[in-house]
């Protein structure tokens, strides 16, 4: 090749800079997650009915995403990691939720025996 | 594709030389030492995503089966260690600050502290080991241990009959599985951890040189985040009033 | 860093010999400790073809069987064991690991323009762990091996059978997670290691669909490998998440099974698309027709077929509605497989076409992976499939797709690609001959069996009806055909790699950078990294003299 024409070369967008977190940021973070530990821990003993289980999971979430952002860097990560985290959350979705889908639909039609959560198995 | 566009020239000679003494950590298939350490975190990265459908599978089954028996899930987590459990996730939470501490101390070149991070990220981790072994020797003890001495008494099975004690049975499978495959990558990455750690004491790590503690903490706060959603669910299901 | 390399260890080369990666470094301890990409997929190689005549000897076994309508050979335990045995060899240690393990480890470096891949050491770890998988599997099969059906349907696996169910389920568990880390690899190898001016749409269609399949490995594999985990738990400790007994659903065994194991068939499929879209243009002489619309199906199926699992649980118990669901789905994913099997049609169409080896395999592909997924449609269809399934449609269905399908285009790539692996030309007489042969051999095999499930024939049965003898006969015999097209190759290839005449650097003609460096190629692949501005397949161009 003679001269090869690098005006077509792509540039992609440019790499963040290594990103040093203060420290500062870690403790915050790091006390916002032992409290929120503690938050789940203490509202288990409270009776708030079918609340107690999204309320927990909404903390679990909250924790999570601290943890992801700040201590894994998401947040001065490239979208190419992004998008594969998400790929990987997306794709246990489809397989948590097609798989629900059959568990409560069977119970839509009579029989075969309903898969039901309160009566016990009454096959022979 | 690489992000930077070579010049004509650059294209066409030889790489610029990397410092004599980081030749070594360069590995022959790159260009440079960016592009080595990214590369290592999209492959570190792309690994979690794996480790999330390997844990997801079984997240799954507790799904399906915690919304079939709702009851029985409930009576099974009351069986558990409560205040154990909530020191473990103290613990392993600890264990994630002072290992973000440990890759801090990586990239700023401070091989002290990077050194002390890492040994107190391994304390806390054979810490949380520890306590999980407390509590499975106490449900050993409290014969809620599936196949090898399944057989609840008092209290325990009466509150496991409520639901089902099959579906109890079911639940304690669910919860010795899932906390000892956590377990099992527990111990992987103390093992991981301490390769890291002796590496450290040699001072192989600087501030342009530091992605296998980055790679490391990535999988260890992984690990911590499995840890988040297994305590409520199996700890805390429906409530402990 | 751009020279090539030799290591102070090699002796040198005779003067006047050019070093390559074959001849780079002499001893079993430079094979079994290499890092190079290439040679990882010669061991692979290697391994593979071996597997593959082991599950073909179990073949063989069954369709003597099957002669006779009482059974000729084996007491049904046995033959439970064999048809159990050929599908997890088969699948998981021949066609899951054959085109992405040998061409895609071979290949994706030298398509992008890089000196390996991104984790060289990783990539024969990843072997290592294939080859621990199929010793624990081997050592099943000599000690009585499986009867559970490649399936592992529980509660028989985990409860009743009496056969070596744990270690072959190690052996899957283990060699799943060699899928896991080769397709980690080429994901970040082509993210990553592209060479300047390689876009995305500048890289070879096989590129695309060994990207495609590698997110498949990637996402697939680990519910796989959890699924087997919790089996062998099951199992071992009399107690698990599958037993009705304590109120567990073997429904959820199955459907976490194939949650796997259908875009499993995808990962078996998608690599041998890939090579058709590299042979089709290249003995065409022409350009692809519709080169991004492949690239985007190839995702695009890689995608839908996670989609599609529940349509193998349609009479095992799974609701209606969930039926519904993954009905419409399965017809969906039919979509992408047309459109490419459309466009390589067009491709064809005003080609110069000349008829090697390589394009003899790529034309049977399209005419016998047309009819295989058009049979599909029958069972992805709810009511037909109450009749078919757990019939000999199914097997002929998948056979002409795995069979007709993928191991035809793993033969058209092994001859392809035969001179820039080998730096030989295997014979074009014996290999025209041999596709040939394989061809008929396989309708005869497997065309019979359409019309035996048609008519009603179960699968994995060791007995039948005896109406069903004539068909079970002329299956029979296109087995033995097949068989012996089968080993025409091996013996030439092994021939040719002593006295094929020399190959150059591109005896095809071919675009694409791998035909841009010497036969075989060096160690480091490139002497300088290339910078890419052309297009691909551009052979217009060539044809007008412009390149």
């Amino acid at each position: 090749m003679a001269s090869p024409d690098i005006s077509s070369l792509k540039r992609d967008a440019a790499p963040p800079e290594p990103h040093v977190v203060p420290v500062r940021t870690y403790v915050i973070v790091f006390a916002a997650l032992l409290s929120l530990a503690g938050l789940t821990t203490a509202v288990a003993f409270v009776n708030l009915g079918r609340f107690n289980t999204p309320i927990a999971l909404a903390i679990a979430f909250v924790k999570m995403m601290l943890v992801l952002l700040v201590f894994m860097h998401l947040l001065y990560s490239t979208k190419l990691v992004r998008v594969v985290l998400f790929a990987g959350f997306f794709w246990l979705a489809l397989l948590v939720g097609l798989v629900l889908i059959d568990y409560h639909s069977r119970s839509w039609i009579p029989d075969p025996a309903p898969w039901s959560s309160s009566a016990p198995p009454t096959h022979p | 594709m690489r992000n930077r566009r070579p010049a004509l020239s650059e294209a066409y000679a030889p790489v610029s030389p990397v410092k004599e003494q980081m030749a070594h950590l360069l590995a022959h298939q790159f260009e440079d030492l960016e592009q080595q350490h990214e590369t290592d975190t999209l492959g570190i990265w792309v690994f979690l995503v794996t480790e999330i459908m390997f844990f997801g599978g079984m997240f799954a089954a507790y799904t399906i089966y915690r919304s079939l028996y709702p009851v029985a899930f409930e009576a099974g987590s009351r069986a558990l260690n409560v205040r154990l459990g909530a020191i473990n996730t103290m613990v392993l939470l600890s264990s994630s600050f002072t290992m973000a501490m440990a890759v801090r101390s990586a990239q700023t070149a401070r091989r002290k502290a990077l050194t002390l991070f890492l040994v107190l990220t391994m304390l806390l981790g054979v810490l949380f080991l520890g306590i999980k072994g407390i509590e499975y020797h106490g449900e050993y003890f409290d014969r809620v241990v599936p196949s090898l001495n399944f057989a609840p008494q008092g209290e325990v099975l009466q509150r496991f009959t409520t639901g089902g004690l099959g579906r109890a049975e079911l639940f304690m499978c669910f919860y010795f599985f899932m906390t000892g495959l956590h377990a099992l990558h527990m111990i992987i990455g103390l093992s991981l951890l301490l390769v890291v750690l002796l590496r450290a004491r040699c001072g192989v790590f600087s501030s342009q040189y530091y992605a296998p503690v980055e790679v490391m903490g990535l999988y260890w706060h992984f690990v911590d985040i499995i840890w988040i959603f297994l305590f409520p669910l199996l700890y805390l299901v429906g409530g402990r009033y | 860093m751009s020279a090539t390399t030799i290591p102070p260890t090699a002796l040198p080369p005779p003067p006047g010999t050019r070093v390559d990666y074959l001849n780079a470094n002499y001893g079993w301890t430079s094979w079994l400790f290499t890092t190079d990409h290439k040679r990882i997929a010669l061991l692979y190689l290697v391994s593979i073809t071996l597997f593959f005549f082991v599950g073909g000897a179990l073949a063989v076994l069954m369709r003597i069987h099957l002669i006779d309508p009482q059974g000729a050979l084996v007491q049904p335990e046995t033959y439970n064991k064999l048809f159990t045995m050929h599908g997890i060899i088969m699948i998981f240690f021949f066609l899951i690991p054959s085109i992405p393990a040998v061409f895609g480890n071979f290949l994706v470096p030298m398509m992008i323009g890089a000196r390996d891949l991104a984790f060289p050491r990783l990539n024969l770890l990843s072997w290592y762990v294939y080859m621990t998988g199929g010793m624990f599997t081997m050592y099943s099969v000599i000690h009585g091996g499986v009867d559970t059906g490649w399936t592992f349907y529980t509660p028989y696996s985990s409860t009743y059978a009496n056969s070596q169910v744990i270690p072959v389920a190690l052996g899957v568990f283990v060699t799943g997670f060699s899928s896991i880390l080769t397709g980690l690899n080429f994901i970040v190898t082509i993210h990553k290691m592209r060479a300047p001016g390689m876009t995305w749409f500048r890289t070879p269609l096989f590129l695309w669909s060994i990207y495609a399949t590698s997110i498949i490995m990637v996402l697939g594999t680990p519910v796989l490998a959890i699924t087997i985990f919790l089996l062998g738990l099951e199992r071992l400790f009399h107690v698990g998440i599958f037993t009705p007994a304590l109120g567990g659903d073997p429904l959820l065994f199955q459907h976490l099974f194939w949650f796997y194991s259908h875009p499993a068939v995808y990962i078996m499929i998608l690599p041998a698309m890939g090579v058709i879209s590299e042979i089709i243009p290249c003995f065409a002489r022409k350009r692809i027709f519709g080169y991004k619309v492949i690239a985007f199906s190839s995702v695009a199926i890689a995608v839908l077929s996670f989609l599609v699992w529940g349509h193998h649980m349609f009479v095992t118990g799974q609701s209606i509605y969930a039926g519904l669901v993954f009905s419409a789905l399965s017809f969906m994913v039919a979509i992408p497989s047309s459109i490419k099997v459309f466009n390589w049609t067009a491709t064809l169409y005003k080609g110069s076409i000349s008829y090697d080896a390589p394009m003899l395999y790529a034309l049977g592909f399209i005419g016998l992976f047309t009819m295989g997924g058009l049979t599909g449609l029958f069972l992805a269809s709810l009511s037909t499939d109450v009749q078919l399934n757990g019939t000999y449609f199914i097997v002929a269905h998948f056979h002409y797709i795995m069979v007709g399908g993928a191991v035809m285009g793993y033969l058209g790539a092994m001859h392809y690609w035969w001179p820039k692996i080998s730096g030989r030309l295997y014979p074009e007489g014996w290999a025209r001959l041999a596709a040939a042969v394989i061809f008929f051999g396989f309708n005869l095999t497997f065309f019979p069996q359409f019309m035996l499930g048609y008519l009603g024939m179960p699968r994995r049965y060791a007995f039948y009806p005896a109406e069903f003898q004539f068909l079970n006969v002329m299956s029979s015999a296109g087995a033995s055909i097949l068989g012996v097209g089968y080993l025409i190759p091996l013996i030439y290839f092994f021939w040719s790699m002593r006295y094929g005449p020399v190959a150059g650097p591109n005896p095809w003609g071919a675009t694409g950078l791998e035909w841009r460096t010497p036969s075989p190629p060096p160690t480091d692949n490139f002497e300088r990294t290339p910078i890419v501005t052309e297009e691909p397949y551009g052979y217009a161009k060539q044809e007008a003299g412009l390149v």
